[in-house]
């Protein structure tokens, strides 16, 4: 079910802008990687890296090699729809369809992968919404609009929709940023459910939440604005946040910048 | 008033000098000491001013609304009161009779021919132009570069622009060749179907109105849903492709749901054009009157084409018969208006509870 992720020397473009630097690092299977670091230094470029969602923007492409479980994401043959299967993805803004209902929303990325049966999809949605904790509280109301909900229930909702697909990677772009302390205790909560089954990979612009779930942490940084981000240091959660090896980091981890 | 004016008068003097902003900020009394709060002092509150930009703009901004239902009112009983007389004065029943012989001393004459023939040639029209408006729209918002959809874009609003008279005589004279080509060819391979069934003559049909039509709505249609499509929230386009969905299914899952609403505004735009253009179809249809499917025969005609055709040689009743006929046309319209608004509020909750 989850597999690892390796970056090596991963360089990211925006047109002539160089986003990200040679960024290495490896991902193991069933844990939760925390990225970390100041605004603009490439941590949410170097995620949607890893699902091919970079190159969705105009004149965006990348430079280096991202294996999962040794086979090249990046190679030529490799189809993208189903790299981005496979490596599953929650936005930093909760964006369930708004057309679509609660059920429509969380079995839409199996409709698209040709799922017809209803009980299977019936199946799917209950399992999703159960591991997503959100179940008891739609149930009973699962045909009314996903956008409907508050804000932490529609981030719910998406971890439901992106989990439902079964990918082996979920990618998660500061899932916790426009909620309440309470919605993000439930999705932190999740998280930890959630890695028995999945590798997770978090950006992240709160240094507890990162303590609290992660399991291995990457400081990414930049030296001035313009400049491309580089990953400074990439370690044990534990290791950075108590005893880390560069200045840097400890500069941002105690508050002194960023 | 206390200390307020001479402040006031400080900040007035400072103004337009360096110290401006400082002396502002004394002006509003800000310093705890001096201040004095700046409405009423001790003299109770200041009376609110009895004319004003307020109820001026609020007296303008209801009058131009209360004038729209002052106009369809207008509209309304001119249509009703000139028509009931000529009404009266038919002899047969005018909704199901399709003959038009209203200046006779016994008067006969019925809607049922040319609403039939309105109706039919906007629903052919849309048949053709909303599938290719649509897909134009999808191409110029999500398939075409952005150095080739502006213009492309451009082309297309320009083609709104094209007066109808312009369209008419274009469809007359030279887009009815080609019609009638492509008419005998569907006669002879698909006379099977009573569409394209006849003996001829062929051409200035049903098929060539509803094609000249097509291609005025085409421009109409094509804007609006390029517009609804374009304001698909990136977000949605992002969580369908990241669930694994290739371009169209993005288009299909995220864009299409979102834009439906305003896509079924764009083709009742357009079909509230199809049905009350007048002078394309008075030089392109046959100016028949019956009911008949056949769309390649010469023949057709629309209740606007015939107020354009007959206007001029009408007497009072005439005239009067003329403008019954508008009301149904009105009515028609509004109906098909209803409907679309029946369609979009039917989904009403999932569209406002959308961010």
């Amino acid at each position: 079910m989850a597999k690892r992720i390796e970056a090596s020397n991963v360089s990211s473009y925006y047109g002539s802008f160089k986003a990200i630097d040679s960024i290495s690092m490896t991902v193991e299977p069933k844990t939760i990687t925390a990225l970390i670091g100041p605004s603009g230094c490439g941590k949410s470029t170097f995620l949607r890296s890893i699902n091919r969602m970079h190159e969705v923007l105009p004149n965006a492409r990348i430079e280096g090699r991202l294996t999962i479980d040794e086979q090249n994401i990046y190679d030529p043959d490799v189809d993208v729809t189903a790299v981005r299967r496979l490596i599953g993805m929650v936005f930093q803004r909760p964006n369930p369809f708004p057309t679509m209902s609660i059920y429509e929303n969380v079995v839409a990325g199996l409709k698209l992968n040709g799922v017809k049966k209803k009980s299977a999809l019936d199946d799917a949605a209950e399992q999703s919404l159960k591991s997503a904790n959100l179940w008891n509280e739609v149930k009973d109301r699962l045909n009314r609009p996903g956008a409907g909900l508050s804000g932490g229930q529609q981030q719910r909702l998406c971890i439901a929709r992106t989990i439902a697909v079964e990918p082996q990677v979920v990618l998660m772009d500061e899932p916790c940023s426009a909620l309440d302390p309470i919605s993000t205790l439930a999705i932190e909560d999740l998280m930890f459910k959630l890695k028995d089954r999945f590798t997770i990979i978090i950006v992240t612009h709160n240094m507890q939440q990162a303590a609290r779930v992660s399991d291995k942490t990457g400081f990414f940084s930049i030296d001035k604005t313009g400049d491309p981000g580089r990953l400074i240091e990439y370690d044990d959660t534990q290791k950075i946040f108590s005893n880390p090896t560069q200045k840097k980091t400890e500069d941002y981890i105690t508050g002194r910048f960023g | 008033m206390g200390d307020y004016p001479s402040s006031s008068t400080d900040a007035t003097a400072g103004g337009s000098g360096v110290t401006g902003r400082h002396a502002r900020s004394a002006g509003t009394g800000v310093s705890p000491s001096s201040y004095e709060p700046p409405i009423g002092g001790g003299d109770g509150l200041p009376k609110k001013a009895r004319f004003s930009m307020e109820s001026g703009f609020r007296g303008l901004s209801t009058a131009a609304g209360a004038m729209v239902l002052v106009i369809i009112v207008a509209i309304a009983i001119f249509l009703i009161s000139k028509a009931v007389p000529a009404l009266r004065a038919d002899t047969v029943n005018f909704l199901s009779y399709k003959q038009w012989f209203p200046n006779d001393t016994d008067p006969k004459f019925g809607i049922a021919a040319l609403a039939f023939g309105t109706v039919l040639s906007s629903v052919i029209a849309l048949i053709v132009a909303v599938p290719i408006a649509l897909g134009i729209a999808l191409f110029l918002s999500h398939y075409a570069p952005k150095r080739l959809a502006n213009p492309l874009g451009f082309v297309i609003d320009l083609l709104a622009a094209v007066p109808s008279v312009v369209f008419g005589l274009w469809g007359r004279d030279v887009f009815m060749e080609p019609v009638r080509d492509f008419s005998v060819w569907l006669n002879k391979y698909f006379s099977w179907i009573p569409l394209f069934g006849g003996d001829g003559p062929f051409g200035r049909s049903i098929l060539l109105g509803s094609l000249v039509l097509a291609i005025m709505v085409l421009p109409i249609v094509t804007s609006l849903s390029r517009e609804v499509f374009q304001q698909t929230p990136g977000m949605n386009e992002e969580a369908a492709l990241a669930l694994g969905a290739t371009k169209w299914e993005m288009i299909r899952t995220a864009v299409l749901p979102y834009g439906k609403p305003g896509v079924i505004a764009a083709v009742m735009l357009g079909l509230g054009r199809a049905l009350g253009e007048t002078i394309a179809l008075a030089l392109t249809l046959g100016t028949v009157f019956a009911i008949s499917f056949n769309v390649i025969e010469n023949g057709g005609n629309s209740i606007a084409a015939n107020i354009a055709n007959t206007f001029g040689e009408a007497n009072a009743t005439g005239r009067g018969a003329l403008i019954a006929s508008g009301l149904v046309l009105f009515a028609i319209t509004l109906v098909v208006n209803m409907a679309a608004r029946a369609i979009i509020y039917r989904r009403r909750e999932f569209r406002d509870s959308a961010a």
